[in-house]
């Protein structure tokens, strides 16, 4: 069975389809209602037997790359800090198909935003790749 | 040996035995790293086997199988030379008492040679009589990678002289910090930390032990009413105070009124004293804040430039003025910390409930934000991006949707 990563981000990815505020300006009990969902992601796909891992990611980041011999490493806030693809955490889920892959994605994306109306935040879904194959 | 059918085995029964046991094998002479080694396999022999066969001597059955186990070991490795070395030249194993023993070991497992994570885990293994498996779980991280961890920590003790008395403040510091490091994983470890500074306070006459294991049993007796069944964060202030621990909070109030009678305050009897109080007023309006302060003010002074090397002190300082003197006073006190704590989720977190208690909801939502954008943690995240909605809910105002 294949497995996938359904990233979340900060910032990045396609046009928004449906722009939000950020969700401490949400009324409370759509901040309630968020979370709740969220907890319930999890939730139904341990019972689905699909689920790997999920993680969450603080926004703070940092590149760095050796700094040569005898020298510190080098390290930045990214090329561009304020519009760059930043990402937020992740889902890794164990299914039978790409199809259901996609499918699990655009649930999450359904995830109630300000009002209840649903959020339709874009998902990136990459597979990660297995391990060396068993038989030739 | 009676054959009896299998039992419920008691396995903190069984742990309590696992440091006598060590000490006795390093004692004896054996060397630190190979007697851990064959110690923790006999506890896991013990766990399948003592289910169905309840042994009548279990720290006899415990310490003859660990040295079968060692002498394999020696075999394997054909050093039968170094072994007779080590027991000449190592005195006879003296009678001791049980605390000693313990206090003997966790000098062993606290060295300062020894990184924070590897104090933590060598003792839950060699204090505490957990298995890998558990201190693992504990730390979500995989079992080989804790068998690594435990295993290159003990490679940095070889050759140090063991039988040295250790430094009791790290002792006492990686004890808060298993207590602290874990109340979310499969594995308990504050009622192990518990467990082990209560033991320590057999083993030492020090108040400041008494002090932890009294700071740890106030603060866990309000643990059963700091997360709702949903895992939400649930404040000091909101707590159903009746949930609390009752028998826990009396047995930490009397272990640290004996320490307080020492007279020698330092900062785990002081920490304590703050929680006791805490934990003694029947509702979060009749908390005795100006009490709290004094402590605090104790606990400060324990330090020189309290502001770089205590800061964690002097933010919980200032939310005590923030409660006597008023929340302007509290937050000029966190103006001191900005430079070292500004880019912290805690220092945003008490400056937004200051400026809460002082009725600036705008600039309390702002600040709750800031904090919950440095969070490092899920529950705290989720938990102050709450409390910026509530706050900003609250607004005349409110521009929320």
């Amino acid at each position: 069975m294949p497995k996938y990563l359904l990233l979340k981000h900060y910032r990045g990815g396609p046009e928004p389809y449906h722009p939000f505020p950020p969700m401490d300006q949400w009324a409370p009990q759509d901040v309630e209602a968020h979370m709740a969902f969220l907890r319930h992601v999890s939730e139904l796909l341990k019972e689905n037997g699909e689920y790997v891992d999920a993680q969450a990611l603080t926004p703070a980041q940092t590149w760095v790359r050796y700094g040569g011999p005898d020298a510190a490493p080098v390290t930045t806030d990214g090329p561009l800090p304020e519009t760059s693809d930043l990402v937020a955490g992740w889902y890794m889920i164990d299914v039978d198909s790409h199809e259901r892959a996609l499918e699990l994605a655009a649930y999450v994306s359904s995830e109630p935003g300000p009002g209840g109306e649903p959020l339709y935040e874009w998902i990136d879904v990459r597979e990660v790749m297995s391990g060396p194959p068993s038989h030739d | 040996v009676i054959d009896e059918p299998a039992r419920q085995l008691d396995e903190g029964a069984l742990r309590a035995l696992v440091p006598r046991v060590l000490a006795g094998l390093v004692r004896r002479g054996e060397d630190f790293d190979a007697a851990e080694d064959a110690l923790q396999e006999a506890l896991l022999e013990a766990l399948r086997v003592w289910p169905k066969h309840p042994p009548r001597d279990p720290r006899a059955w415990l310490t003859t199988v660990a040295t079968r186990r060692l002498v394999d070991a020696r075999r394997s490795e054909a050093a039968r030379h170094r072994r007779e070395e080590a027991t000449h030249a190592e005195p006879r194993p003296a009678t001791t008492e049980e605390g000693d023993d313990t206090l003997f070991l966790l000098f062993c497992c606290c060295h300062p040679d020894l990184a924070p994570a590897s104090q933590v885990a060598l003792t839950l293994r060699a204090v505490g009589g957990l298995t890998t498996r558990e201190i693992a779980d504990a730390f979500y991280v995989p079992e080989a990678t804790m068998a690594q961890r435990i295993s290159r920590a003990k490679g940095t003790l070889r050759g140090r002289r063991l039988n040295q008395p250790g430094d009791l403040a790290v002792v006492l510091r990686v004890l808060y910090l298993v207590y602290t490091a874990g109340h979310a994983g499969r594995t308990d470890l504050a009622g192990e930390a518990i467990r082990l500074a209560r033991q320590l306070t057999l083993a030492t006459e020090e108040p400041e032990a008494r002090g932890l294991l009294a700071l740890m049993l106030l603060n866990h007796a309000r643990l059963p009413a700091r997360l709702d069944p949903d895992g939400r964060i649930i404040t000091l202030d909101q707590q159903d105070r009746g949930l609390w621990d009752t028998h826990e909070i009396a047995e930490g109030v009397r272990v640290l009124q004996t320490a307080l009678a020492e007279q020698h305050p330092g900062r785990y009897q002081i920490e304590a004293a703050i929680a006791a109080l805490h934990d003694d007023a029947a509702s979060a309006k009749e908390t005795d804040w100006p009490q709290i302060l004094a402590w605090y003010d104790d606990l400060i002074a324990l330090t020189d430039d309290p502001v770089r090397n205590d800061p964690a002190a002097v933010l919980g300082r200032a939310v005590a003025v923030g409660h006597v003197l008023g929340a302007a006073a509290g937050l000029r006190e966190t103006d001191r910390l900005r430079e070292v704590l500004g880019d912290r989720h805690r220092w945003h977190a008490v400056r937004a409930h200051l400026h809460e208690l002082a009725g600036d909801l705008p600039a309390a939502g702002a600040a709750y934000a800031e904090a919950a954008r440095r969070a490092t943690n899920v529950a705290e995240r989720d938990h102050l991006v709450r409390q910026a909605a509530r706050a900003r809910a609250r607004e005349p105002r409110s521009n929320s949707r």
